[in-house]
């Protein structure tokens, strides 16, 4: 009788912490932690306004499982995350374009996502206008995730733990778009990349310092490349064609204005974290940073709609070349790309 | 004594009128009642009926309706002393799949006589950027761009034998916020003032508009199916808008 109840004893206690483990794996967030969006002291005040979007951790982790859920594809085989590699600074390694469900081939190379609460247009061609409604496009498309709201709604519904975290974030079960995209804005808006070297030697941190070969990079970056890369976010978020073909394959920025004028144009990326976002350009098309400065050198095309800034590249020798490279190393942060607030858990 | 006589003669009429105007006074801009719009969708005088029916636009093309959902919006109410009141988080899509779309209740009004009713026929610029919506704008409706944002305003699908199109389809989604394409458009209407919108705590008017689908394809510019079947934005969506800002809604009546 006594080794009955013992081995029920152990049983309940076995339940009890297979449900606790299961516990941890909802993303929760560590109840120590706080999640708060941090402007760092050298960026400007953001576009998106968390007033509208009360930040929690509740909010927050529901948003991030969402991210990271490949079930809410048509497939289940692809995620936010999965073309959102958080150690390519959330861009995807390695994939000239994303690759969406069965294998469909996308159009863009994904763009890295931080400090897209600074961001008042989304997407290479800066269609979507509201980081909320962001990834409805990405839900939608039919070489991404090619589900529909309605279907991702009744998922959620019907499958645990999800329906409780809704309740957590916004207190209520009756699973909607709305709270749906406002959770994930609560994810990736909190995803801030401000603490590289670069960003601790400008606010004078930890008496960092530029080296002196990263320093002379640092000058001839702001001769030759700031006036589209801007600091602090290394883009002006302007739409410019830096001559990659005379005739561009993919129209860009005039499929959402119809001007022809922007025929070609795309929105100038940023570089932070550039170490770790390659490939480089709306398609992908170079693998490497000296591919990139090579294309400013000796290879930008008489495109017709070519940046005037452009019309003579940007003549740069090896030395140089190798400073700048130097410097854009410099923006890369561990910080965030290891950051385990961020990680699929 | 003849002296407060005379002010007896001169208050009653003053009594008479202000019980007369206490009787009417359920019109303090303190009472809040309701109103309901009936939208009536018809094409040019025929009832719409969906998929089965067949029209005639005014180019002469024969043409049938699969979809026809639109945006009516930011509705505002003026009195003939000029004073208005517009209706705050007034979104509203009509269906004409949905018959319950086509009626609509506007809660919370302000008492009085209205004698003109103006709304935005889409969304209003702002809302078409603006972060995740919910209710009447709610993306799950299907009148969402998501890869350029913003509203479809107008949306009719359907089929035509003139369209040169794929499977003879009318693809007709009208929205854009952004110059030179700008699809918003506003309709107004003045009501006739001997029978204006009564909105009284115990009254609860119903305004019935005659929607007519056919003028999407005429006023400005008729629309010829064999050269416009599909526009999505852009300078053909404003041709559509164009006709129907003026002739797409009619106040046929209202019972107060």
């Amino acid at each position: 009788m006594l080794k009955k109840t013992y081995i029920i004893a152990v049983l309940c206690l076995c339940i009890a912490m297979m449900y606790a483990c299961s516990k941890n794996q909802d993303n929760e967030v560590p109840a120590d932690v706080n999640i708060a969006f941090r402007v760092p002291a050298n960026f400007p005040a953001p576009a998106y306004h968390f007033e509208d979007n009360k930040l929690t951790n509740a909010g927050f982790a529901l948003g991030k499982k969402l991210f990271y859920d490949a079930r809410l594809s048509a497939d289940k085989s692809v995620s936010c995350g999965s073309c959102h590699q958080q150690f390519a600074a959330f861009a995807n390694l390695d994939h000239k374009v994303s690759h969406g469900v069965e294998n469909c081939q996308g159009k863009r190379n994904a763009p890295p996502l931080f400090n897209l609460a600074w961001q008042k247009a989304f997407f290479w061609d800066g269609g979507v206008k509201n980081l909320e409604t962001s990834p409805l496009n990405a839900f939608t498309d039919t070489c991404e995730m090619r589900t529909d709201i309605a279907t991702v709604i009744a998922f959620l519904k019907q499958t645990a733990p999800y329906p409780e975290l809704f309740q957590k974030a916004f207190g209520t079960t009756d699973i909607n778009s709305q709270l749906i995209l406002k959770s994930l804005a609560q994810f990736t808006g909190v995803l801030v990349s401000g603490n590289s070297k670069y960003d601790q030697v400008v606010r004078k941190e930890n008496s960092a310092a530029f080296t002196s070969t990263e320093l002379a990079g640092y000058n001839l970056f702001k001769d030759k490349c700031a006036s589209c890369h801007t600091e602090p976010f290394f883009t002006d978020f302007s739409y410019r064609s830096n001559g990659l073909d005379v005739q561009s394959a993919d129209e860009g920025r005039s499929h959402i204005t119809g001007v022809a004028t922007d025929f070609g144009k795309f929105r100038v990326p940023t570089l932070r974290n550039i170490e770790y976002t390659s490939p480089y350009m709306h398609d992908g098309r170079f693998y490497s940073l000296d591919e990139v400065l090579e294309h400013y050198n000796s290879g930008v095309k008489p495109a017709s709609n070519l940046d005037p800034l452009l019309k003579n590249g940007i003549p740069l020798n090896t030395l140089e070349k190798e400073q700048i490279k130097a410097f854009l190393k410099t923006l890369t942060d561990h910080e965030f790309i290891k950051n385990t607030l961020y990680s699929e858990s | 004594m003849k002296f407060s006589y005379y002010l007896l003669a001169c208050l009653c009429p003053i009594i008479l009128f202000s019980s007369c105007k206490k009787s009417n006074d359920e019109i303090s801009p303190d009472t809040k009642s309701s109103f309901t719009i009936e939208f009536e969708n018809q094409v040019s005088g025929s009832p719409l009926v969906l998929n089965t029916a067949t029209y005639k636009n005014a180019n002469g093309d024969d043409f049938k309706i699969n979809v026809f959902k639109y945006y009516v919006s930011n509705i505002k109410l003026s009195k003939a002393d000029g004073s208005s009141y517009a209706i705050p988080e007034s979104y509203f899509l009509i269906d004409a799949s949905k018959s319950e779309s086509t009626h609509i209740t506007l809660n919370d009004v302000p008492a009085g006589d209205y004698t003109k009713i103006e709304y935005t026929i889409g969304v209003d610029y702002a809302r078409n950027f603006a972060g995740a919506q919910t209710g009447a704008l709610d993306p799950i409706n299907g009148m969402f761009w998501t890869w350029n944002s913003g509203y479809i305003f107008v949306k009719l699908e359907g089929t035509s034998p003139q369209s040169k199109a794929a499977n003879n389809l009318l693809t007709f989604h009208i929205g854009g916020v952004v110059d030179p394409n700008n699809t918003i458009r506003t309709f107004a209407t003045d009501i006739n003032a001997a029978n204006p919108l009564r909105v009284r705590a115990d009254g609860k008017p119903n305004m019935h508009f005659i929607v007519n689908a056919g003028a999407l394809f005429t006023g400005k510019t008729n629309i010829n199916f064999g050269t416009l079947n599909f526009t999505m934005g852009g300078a053909n969506s404003v041709l559509v808008a164009d006709n129907y800002a003026n002739g797409m809604f009619r106040l046929d009546h209202i019972h107060n």
